[in-house]
């Protein structure tokens, strides 16, 4: 993204073409996380804490590999562990990275009353500032995924950054870095579409998975996180993945038709009030009439 | 004192203010929920719009309009609730605030010579009352949850979107109820913006706006039959 700025497109006095002229530049990025190489080893977890500089906090146990239950707004990346029964009885342990999905049209944004608490980066990143943010939590309700959580401490509401700061300067986020397997993969969102693809290709053809797939959900525009899913029929089993993620639809509706109404409602309202006056102007005291007035109390 | 208590003065003259119209406790609490209430409206149209976003720069800022809001919300309810206890009864709507209501052109014209005789407080009144009354339960009830929206959890999140879309929409409503009363009380009525400063209306004033109310509290039959009560 910030390379654009800097691409020379003509050169004075130079002979020949401009170097570099006709490379196609795709600054979208895309983290991808293939949820049948994950092995839950939870690496991701810490290094997301680690980059990020938060203490591991307390949690609770339920009986499982998880965690906690949650994503929270100091443990941005969570394994979620879901035991599955197969057709044939079997056992499978399905496990999912979850994070800020970045959504293409971010609920969160959207619902967003404070200036500049939330952007959307060109490059398919979005981050939230906390300085600007006002802790209303309107980015809850918004978001599809859950991920958006507040800090009672901060009054601030806080999420994966995409590892913004990592990003900006050519690194690959913390989690993608400390992953043992490969099951996580960063680069340009064609990129990362085309490897899920193949991937999802290979799990259906060899693997036996005839369901396998990419998600990269349309209802939300796409997403800069996109996963491949042995049952890409059945998100659901992923530890809550929605099937096909809107924006809400009341959010939709409260920040369009109802705010559009209740603007012209309020400003046609003061604009009636004044006519109002100008046309009819004060209600005046009238005189008693002396038949009331001589009864005097 | 109570409402309606009227000086004995034999010489007073008609537009001398010697009625009780609003006791001190009733001006005490209605500026009050004024007071709250022109808070939370600030506040809330920052929310509301990125083009009013500014006001909350007036009240200290997003994030103090977004943590002192509720608390102000809780101030308003309580000075309604108390509003209520005080009013209520004078607030029942009944036949002749239908007959009224039917007769309302005449009032919107200013003709209100040709309205039926109201009593303490005409259907316009009471219309602003019970809806800013009923407003605010709704208010409030969706105002909890966007105040604790972390509180709801998950499971639930279609009360965050029930209460997002209750809140703005009754917000609105009593936004256009309130910018009436303000027009009519600060702009529309003579003497109406003064007897909630100081509790005192003339004798023509009852007369004029509420003549009913007028006869019980002097106390005195009226001389046209057709305003009984």
């Amino acid at each position: 993204m910030s390379q654009a700025a800097t691409e020379i497109i003509r050169i004075s006095g130079h002979a020949g073409t401009v170097p570099g002229a006709g490379i196609d530049r795709e600054f979208q990025v895309c983290k991808l996380v293939d949820t049948t190489t994950c092995i839950g080893c939870k690496a991701c977890e810490v290094a997301c804490l680690e980059w990020n500089g938060y203490p591991f906090s307390e949690t609770s146990f339920n009986n499982s590999y998880q965690t906690m239950p949650e994503t929270a707004w100091n443990y941005w990346n969570l394994i979620k562990f879901n035991e599955h029964e197969r057709e044939d009885g079997s056992m499978m342990l399905l496990m999912r990275k979850d994070q800020c999905m970045h959504c293409e049209d971010p609920g969160c944004l959207v619902a967003c009353p404070a200036d500049a608490a939330i952007v959307q980066y060109a490059n398919g990143i979005v981050d939230f500032q906390e300085a600007n943010c006002i802790g209303c939590g309107y980015c809850m309700t918004g978001c599809p995924f859950n991920i958006p959580k507040f800090s009672p401490a901060a009054r601030k509401v806080f999420k994966c950054t995409l590892c913004n700061d990592r990003v900006s300067v050519g690194l690959e986020p913390a989690c993608i870095k400390a992953c043992p397997t490969g099951c996580l993969h960063f680069g340009t969102k064609a990129e990362m579409k085309e490897l899920a693809q193949t991937r999802a290709n290979q799990l259906r053809e060899v693997s036996g998975f005839a369901d396998a797939g990419v998600y990269d959900p349309p209802g939300v525009g796409g997403t800069h996180v996109i996963y491949v899913l042995h049952d890409a029929k059945n998100p659901e089993l992923y530890g809550g993945l929605p099937r096909d993620p809107h924006i809400p639809f009341s959010v939709r509706l409260w920040k369009r038709p109802l705010k559009w109404l209740g603007n012209v409602a309020m400003v046609a309202g003061l604009f009636g009030l004044a006519w109002h006056y100008l046309r009819f102007g004060p209600k005046k005291i009238e005189e008693m009439p002396p038949d009331d007035d001589e009864r005097r109390v | 004192m109570t409402t309606g208590a009227v000086s004995h003065s034999n010489t007073a003259n008609q537009h001398e203010e010697i009625i009780t119209r609003y006791t001190l406790g009733e001006r005490v609490n209605h500026w009050i929920g004024a007071l709250t209430y022109i808070y939370l409206l600030i506040t809330g149209l920052a929310f509301w719009s990125p083009y009013l976003y500014w006001l909350s720069a007036i009240v200290g800022g997003g994030p103090a309009a977004r943590f002192w809001h509720p608390w102000f919300g809780l101030i308003f309810a309580a000075s309604l609730f108390w509003m209520f206890k005080d009013w209520h009864r004078d607030m029942q709507i009944d036949d002749r605030d239908r007959a009224w209501a039917k007769a309302i052109p005449y009032y919107i014209r200013n003709e209100d010579e040709k309205l039926p005789p109201v009593g303490r407080f005409n259907f316009g009144q009471k219309l602003y009352f019970w809806g800013t009354f009923y407003g605010l339960i709704l208010l409030l009830l969706s105002g909890v949850g966007l105040w604790y929206t972390e509180a709801l959890p998950w499971s639930l999140r279609y009360l965050r979107y029930a209460a997002i879309l209750i809140h703005a929409s009754v917000a609105l409503i009593t936004i256009g109820l309130f910018m009436i009363h303000v027009y009519m009380s600060v702009f529309l009525e003579e003497g109406s913006l003064g007897s909630m400063i100081h509790g005192t209306v003339s004798r023509a004033w009852a007369w004029t706006f509420h003549r009913t109310w007028y006869y019980q509290i002097t106390g005195r039959s009226r001389p046209n039959p057709r305003s009984e009560r």
